[in-house]
């Protein structure tokens, strides 16, 4: 055992240890299993059961593990039930897409596991060094699966686009992370928001700050950072823009979370400030570029950037209720936003792409369930009472007011109603146009039950939303807390 | 005479400015690639300056993990632009119109 790590350490780290091991079993059975054989993704499912089910003795934990390298803390688990559902979600998606794209699924599927890894690392890291680690481990993965079609030209221009302003933005977080360390000469976030006490004012530590905020403005597609996401959604394969879109969001929210809220508490006038301009300009313009696309993947690409600005009011409240209502809004957002890529997804068809307005024409005859689950989650995304997205909106504007943003819930509420247009426009397509071209709808059982849950999911939490507050808000209140180091157990 | 902690920051920030520049003033993947780079060195540098005069090994410890992930990166990068050059026979990020900038 090298000094400083002990066995405890390890137990701690447990689900990720699972997770890896699933990863590297997939990549063995790729090998052993026939060419074509859909077992591979049932491996997968397993893995990330497994993971699942090696998350239960963590319930109640709040620990440090390896000295203050990870915290494993239920704001942690909370982020990595989210991205283990969404990658299972994912997963069972993509079977019958890369049939009909003709990809390879072992790399595919391994990679999915591997970037499941870095955000799950994201979310528990309290040390800059495995926030990043964990951050690249997600985004290379990410930067392969973007480019995944190889044929498709779409899709590589996608993954450049995706690898160069992800490797830049990189760049500029890390800059700010190295000046953080200079200034307080430690590594650790908690250890740092004690070193930072006092020195509000130094210009160089404002300039970090700046930068940290520009490079995780990248990675959660808020305005002006935003340029990469509608050309990465629309070209990258869809089950992979649907896991971009919920997990690596979910993961950098996590991250932002950890490095303001337990890093820099003591900048928060001025991270408050950047956040509240941020806010407001994302959901704006993230809602007015939407109104005029025909590609609904590039449609629901600009509709995340404006949710990133939505979620980013709970940043700017910071109060434990404000982490409530993101986590909550984040998990709400993962059902309503793999839910409408499904449907993208049982659009695509041998003949058809599927991924423009004019091809969901008609669909309520020609499948009346794909259609009532598409309003559904348009609806859901659009805030429409008694659907998820309407609780989720409520909490976030609730938790602005309280902490006395009112302006800022005023400004989420106008943009809402912005987005409705382009959410319902889809909805007239569907139920008022005359029928699409190319060969009939049809779903394969694993899509259904991605769809099916997505549905369940998104109905649940709309009607029953209490159940889900309660955990949220006492996952948002262990952020920040110190916690025990697991080396003195 | 040695130089002192505010030089070295002084050189990595003007690395990273010329890093910054490059990537939005030149007009070739490999070169956009090529001046990420100097900005991981530029960061690089910041923390081994700061390591030094803090008399800590962390920042070097973490100027071994940028460098690690710089190179996987560099390995994806150049076998995705390799991949689009089969495409397109261009490195001009320009000539990619097929999804609009």
């Amino acid at each position: 055992m090298p000094p400083g790590i002990s066995t405890s350490d390890f137990y701690y780290i447990l689900p990720e240890l699972v997770l890896t091991g699933g990863a590297l079993l997939v990549l063995i059975a790729d090998v052993l299993l026939p060419r074509g054989s859909k077992a591979l993704a049932w491996v997968t499912l397993l893995a990330i059961g497994a993971t699942i089910a090696s998350l239960v003795p963590f319930g109640s934990t709040h620990v440090e593990v390896a000295h203050g390298l990870l915290a494993v803390d239920q704001f942690a688990l909370f982020f990595k039930i989210v991205f283990l559902g969404a990658a299972a979600l994912t997963v069972l998606m993509s079977v019958r897409y890369l049939e009909i794209e003709g990809a390879s699924p072992g790399e595919y599927y391994f990679l999915i596991l591997c970037a499941t890894l870095g955000m799950m690392i994201m979310a528990g890291g309290i040390d800059l060094l495995t926030i990043f680690i964990g951050l690249e481990t997600m985004a290379v993965s990410f930067y392969i699966l973007a480019g995944f079609i190889k044929p498709n030209q779409r899709s590589n221009e996608a993954a450049v686009k995706y690898f160069l302003l992800g490797a830049f933005s990189l760049g500029i977080l890390l800059y700010g992370m190295s000046i953080m360390y200079g200034l307080s000469g430690t590594t650790n976030l908690r250890t740092m928001a004690t070193a930072f006490v006092g020195q509000e004012r130094d210009p160089r530590l404002v300039l970090a700050v700046i930068l940290v905020v520009a490079g995780l403005g990248f990675k959660i597609a808020a305005v002006p950072f935003h340029m990469w996401a509608p050309d990465v959604y629309e070209g990258a394969p869809t089950p992979v823009t649907a896991f971009l879109s919920v997990g690596s969001k979910a993961a950098s929210f996590a991250m932002l979370l950890r490095i303001f809220l337990e890093g820099l508490p003591s900048m928060s006038a001025d991270w408050r400030l950047m956040f509240e301009v941020l806010a407001i300009v994302t959901m704006t313009i993230g809602n007015l570029a939407a109104l005029t696309q025909t590609n609904i993947k590039r449609m629901l690409a600009y509709s995340s950037i404006a949710h990133a600005g939505y979620i980013l009011i709970g940043v700017v409240a910071g109060t434990p209720r404000g982490v409530a209502a993101m986590l909550i809004y984040l998990l709400i957002y993962a059902f309503m936003q793999l839910g409408a890529f499904t449907i993208i997804i049982i659009m695509r068809r041998q003949d058809v792409v599927g991924d423009e307005l004019k091809d969901f024409s008609g669909l309520h005859i020609r499948h009346p369930f794909a259609a009532f689950a598409m309003l559904l989650f348009m609806l859901s995304l659009g805030g429409i009472p008694p659907t998820a997205g309407f609780m989720g909106k409520f909490w976030l504007f609730g938790a602005a007011i309280d902490a006395g943003y009112v302006r800022l819930a005023v400004i989420g509420v106008l943009n809402s109603a912005i987005s409705l247009y382009y959410y319902i426009r889809l909805v007239v397509f569907m139920y008022l146009k005359p029928q699409g071209a190319g060969s009939p709808v049809t779903t394969s059982p694993s899509l259904g039950i991605a769809l099916a849950v997505a549905v369940i999911g998104t109905i649940f939490l709309g009607v029953y939303p209490r159940l889900l507050f309660d955990l949220a808000e006492m996952s948002a209140r262990t952020l920040g807390v110190a916690a025990v180091t697991a080396a003195i157990r | 005479m040695m130089p002192t902690l505010n030089d070295y920051l002084v050189l990595s920030a003007i690395l990273f400015a010329i890093g910054t520049a490059g990537v939005f003033v030149r007009r070739n993947l490999i070169t956009i690639l090529l001046s990420i780079e100097i900005m991981l060195n530029a960061v690089n540098l910041t923390f081994v300056a700061f390591g030094r005069a803090l008399g800590a090994v962390d920042g070097q410890i973490l100027v071994f993990f940028v460098m690690t992930v710089a190179a996987a990166e560099a390995a994806v990068g150049l076998a995705i632009v390799i991949d689009l050059f089969r495409h397109r026979e261009s490195l001009n990020p320009d000539s990619f119109a097929s999804l609009k900038w």
